[in-house]
Parts: structure tokens; C-alpha cells; sequence
């Protein structure tokens, strides 16, 4: 088995609830108590009210696909390994995700629904994925 | 408040970009657009008493102006590097009217030049993008612009040979630009669609090609432009704005910070669309210059396309737009890219557009844009006689 060498997230005291969720395989967003929206990427503070009373949920993983491109040539060798769909994915919740969508790109159309998984890319990491619901 | 005819550009320097590799450093081709834009103002160097820089990422660093101020024996009393990507170099343009509307200098020399990286690493990013965007491959800006047109076409109806008009037209206009990289071959729509995909649905021939070269605009004060060698490009309108910096964050990724801009620019020049004579859109990818005549106010939203496919984009046209090529044609010298588009501007108004000059061009808007569509300067230009 090849190891795995594309980029891996270095989680920080803010974002690492995130990455330890993933890795249990639940995906997990602040929501703030002040003005009730959820958020996407973690934050100390709540960029809509800026409110520091973040507080951790459980997510449905259930959202829609914003947009996708199919990346036949990567702007990094580590990429090089055949292509990829790179998305942007929009949560029930409404924050909006970077990921990658697990299936070909002749089965995909902006703002089909699709659902969450979870891929243990190393013992370590976990990355947040989706494909078709 | 406003900037309207505080100040004008008065002269220009430019290179030819160049893809390979040779022994220039940023900083040597800095120098020779520096002293080329100065000669063309009809100023001499100790006259240039503002400097607005960017970054080379080929020889970043920092504490970077007073670095190049003394690499060219520079005794500046306003100076500043501007970090909005492909926005910086129109970005300085409205910066130097500032300071010199506020007392604060007379003449700005706008400098910007870099190398063909040859696909060496780029300066990171800051933290956040490497942690949530880079895991997934978002690297780059070819794959976020291809987000961007995909939803455009989803919601717009946008075609693939809608965006390819705009390479093909620009194209037309390169091969009349000495200047222009790509100026000797023709291109069609079927030769973009049938040239490979890098981020589906953009091809290759969507999309810039990054190069080495360098361009450098001098901005002065009434009294300074009083004395310049050219007609002097006065500064009418200007605006500015931001509202990503990831592409999955923005508000809604088919529409940018642009039209912000540009309603502030066109408000501060008190000149209406119909009245501009020419436009300068920042064109990184096809997408962009589509997003960008729309969120201006050229055409509808979302009839980018279709507003593309029915107007004639060359010089000779009844919608001039980059004139000059445009980076897909011109080639992208790092941020001095941004930076033709300014050039070209003024260089029509300026009636130096030699074989491709628009006739009795009078009005030119011209966008900057930073990122993946995050940072927007508009500017409108006007030449008085
Ligand atoms: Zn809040």
C-alpha cells in the first residue's frame, strides 16, 4: 500500500473538535448561540455577530452540491494520482464546505442532493467527503 | 470626498512578457520598467516622490518598499506594497490619487513585474486555506474559477463556446499588440473546445499563462501632469471591494465584489455605461471576464454569455474589450498582469494604441481583480482635450 502524501489539515485549538469528530466519523459544526447560525470553518468567534459562544453540534450531512469541476490537471504533483472532483458542497445547516464528491462526474449536476462520508485517509486523519444521496 | 480629477497617469512602462527561464531577477525587470515609465511621464527619477509596490513572488520579502526604493536611489514620502492579487496594480492607481489629493506626495511611480515561476512553489498561504481547502485539492486558482463557471452555467445557461468567444476576440486583438505573447497565431472557438481540460469546464486555452515581465505606470499631480510628455489619463472614478477569499465562501459565487466597485466608480465619474469607449477587465479565465462585464453593468446578470457572443470585442468593434489581448493573450507576468490591463487603458486614451487604436476613444473602465474573484478595484480613465 502507497502512503498517503497530499495535504493533511494541522488542526489548531479552535478546529481540532472539528477533526476529532471526523475522525469518529460524525461531522460536527459550531453553531452560535447568539444569532443561531451554524458555521464553516471553525472560528474563535462567530463572523455574523461575532459572539464568542460557539458551541459544537452534530450535522445532519446532508446537503446539496454548490458546484464541481472535475481537476484533470492538479496544480500539484501530489494531486497527479488521475482525476478528481473537487466541490463545494451547501449543508442543510447552510454554512458551505470545500470537499471532494466520490463519484464520476457524468453522474453529478449542481444542486443534486448528496450526503456525507467519511474517509480515514491516514490512522490519523479523516477528511470530510460526500457523494450522490 | 472624491478623486475625481485629482490626479492622472502620465507615463507607462511595459515589457514584452516571456515564458522561459533567463538570468533577469524580478528586481532587474522592476528597474527596467521603472526607468521606462519614468522617461515616458517626461520626469526624472528624483521627481518620483511616492511608491506603490507589489510583491514579486520570485523574490518576496519583507519590508519591501524601502528595499526597492533604495535599489533605485528612491527618496519616497509616501510608500507601501498592496497584497490584492491581480487587483494591486489598478489598486494603486486609485492609492496614488489619494496621497497625492492629500498633500501627501506628487508623483507615484506603480510598480509591479515577476517571474515565470516555472511551477516552483508559490508563497503560502495563510493557515486557514492549507488546513480546509488544500486537503482536498483545492490548490490553485485553475479549480476554483472552474467552480465558478460550472455555476454559472448550471444557473445562466452560459455555453462553453460563450466563454470561448472571449479568448477567440481577444485574440484578434493580441495579433494587432507587438507586445502580446500570443500575437502571431489565430485562434477559433472550436480551437479553444478542442483544447484538453485542465478544471472542467475550463480548457486550456481559458486560461492564463503565467510568464516573466514587468509593467510600471507613473500617477501625478495636476501641476506634474501640466509638464508630462503625453496627454495626461486623468483618474475619474474609482471603488474597491472584497467579499472572499475562498471561493466557497463568497456570497454567491456567480457574482463578485465587482459591482460595488464599479457602481462606486461610475458614481464618483458621473459617467454612465453607454458612454465608456473601451473596457479593461481582468481576464485570469474566460469566466471571469464574463462575471465581470455583468456585475459592472454591461449587461444583464447572467447574459455575460450571450452579451459575448453578439457584440464585437476587438478593437475595431462595437464593444472594445482588452484591447491588448488580454492576459489570455498578452500572458500573465505575475501581478503585472493586472497591471496590463491599466496600461492598455491608458495607452488608448493616450491615442498610442498605434494599429489597434480605438477610434476617438475617450472613456475607458478598467477592473482589477484579486484571488478567485475576492478583491475588485474599478477605475474609470479619461482623456481631457
Ligand atoms: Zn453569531
Amino acid at each position: 500500500m502507497s502512503e498517503y502524501n497530499k495535504p493533511l489539515p494541522q488542526p489548531s485549538k479552535t478546529s481540532r473538535p472539528f477533526w476529532d469528530a471526523a475522525k469518529r466519523h460524525e461531522l460536527m459544526l459550531q453553531r452560535c448561540e447568539a444569532c443561531a447560525q451554524f458555521i464553516y470553518y471553525p472560528r474563535a468567534r462567530c463572523p455574523h455577530c461575532f459572539s464568542d459562544r460557539l458551541v459544537w453540534r452534530k450535522c445532519s450531512g446532508k446537503g446539496t452540491l454548490y458546484s464541481f469541476t472535475v481537476v484533470h490537471r492538479p496544480a500539484t504533483r501530489l494531486f497527479a494520482d488521475g482525476p478528481y472532483v473537487l466541490a463545494i458542497v451547501e449543508l442543510e445547516e447552510g454554512p458551505r464546505m470545500t470537499t471532494n464528491i466520490a463519484a464520476p462526474a457524468d453522474q453529478l449536476k449542481v444542486d443534486m442532493p448528496v450526503t456525507v462520508f467519511f474517509d480515514d485517509v491516514t490512522p490519523q486523519c479523516t477528511l470530510v467527503k460526500f457523494k450522490p444521496a | 470626498m472624491s478623486l475625481k480629477g485629482k490626479a492622472a497617469a502620465i507615463g507607462i512602462g511595459e515589457l514584452k512578457p516571456y515564458r522561459e527561464p533567463t538570468d533577469d531577477s524580478a528586481l532587474d525587470l522592476m528597474a527596467a520598467v521603472a526607468a521606462e515609465a519614468i522617461a515616458d511621464a517626461g520626469l526624472e527619477k528624483k521627481d518620483i516622490d511616492g511608491l506603490l509596490v507589489g510583491m514579486a513572488s520570485a523574490d518576496p520579502g519583507m519590508i519591501y518598499p524601502s528595499a526597492i526604493g533604495e535599489l533605485f536611489d528612491l527618496r519616497p514620502r509616501m510608500l507601501n506594497v498592496l497584497d490584492i492579487g491581480g487587483a494591486s496594480g489598478a489598486g494603486m492607481i486609485w492609492r496614488a490619487a489619494a496621497a497625492i489629493d492629500a498633500g501627501m506626495c506628487r508623483a507615484v511611480l506603480c510598480l509591479t513585474a515577476d517571474l515565470n515561476r516555472m511551477g516552483r512553489r508559490r508563497p503560502p498561504m495563510i493557515s486557514l486555506m492549507y488546513e480546509f481547502e488544500a486537503p482536498y485539492g483545492a490548490i490553485g486558482a485553475n479549480c476554483s474559477y472552474a467552480l465558478i463557471a460550472q455555476r454559472h452555467m448550471a444557473k445562466y445557461g452560459t455555453r462553453p463556446e460563450q466563454m470561448a468567444k472571449v479568448a477567440v476576440d481577444q485574440r484578434r486583438n493580441a495579433l494587432a499588440n507587438p507586445l502580446a505573447f500570443f500575437n502571431d497565431t489565430p485562434l477559433t472557438i472550436d480551437d479553444v473546445l478542442n483544447s484538453r481540460y485542465i478544471c472542467e469546464p475550463l480548457h486550456l486555452f481559458e486560461i492564463v499563462s503565467p510568464m516573466s515581465g514587468g509593467a510600471a505606470v507613473v500617477v501625478a499631480s495636476p501641476e506634474v501632469a501640466l509638464r508630462s510628455k503625453h496627454s495626461p489619463v486623468w483618474l475619474i472614478g474609482a471603488g474597491e471591494g472584497s467579499d472572499r477569499c475562498s471561493v466557497s465562501y463568497a456570497p454567491d459565487i456567480t457574482e463578485s465584489a465587482v459591482k460595488g466597485a464599479a457602481d462606486a466608480a461610475f458614481k464618483m465619474a458621473g459617467v454612465d455605461r453607454k458612454d465608456i469607449d473601451l473596457v479593461c477587465p481582468y481576464d485570469c479565465y474566460t469566466i471571469t471576464v464574463l462575471v465581470t462585464l455583468e456585475d459592472a453593468g454591461f449587461c444583464k446578470k447572467g447574459q455575460g454569455g450571450p452579451f459575448a457572443m453578439d457584440h464585437d470585442l476587438t478593437f475595431s468593434g462595437d464593444f472594445p474589450c482588452n484591447t491588448h489581448g488580454g492576459q489570455l493573450s498578452f500572458g500573465q507576468p505575475g501581478l503585472a498582469g493586472g497591471m496590463s490591463h491599466v496600461t492598455e487603458g491608458i495607452r488608448q486614451l493616450m491615442g498610442r494604441g498605434e494599429q489597434r487604436q480605438v477610434r476617438n476613444a475617450r472613456l475607458a473602465y478598467v477592473n482589477g481583480n484579486g484571488g478567485i474573484m475576492s478583491e475588485q478595484v474599478s477605475l474609470i480613465l479619461e482623456r481631457v482635450s
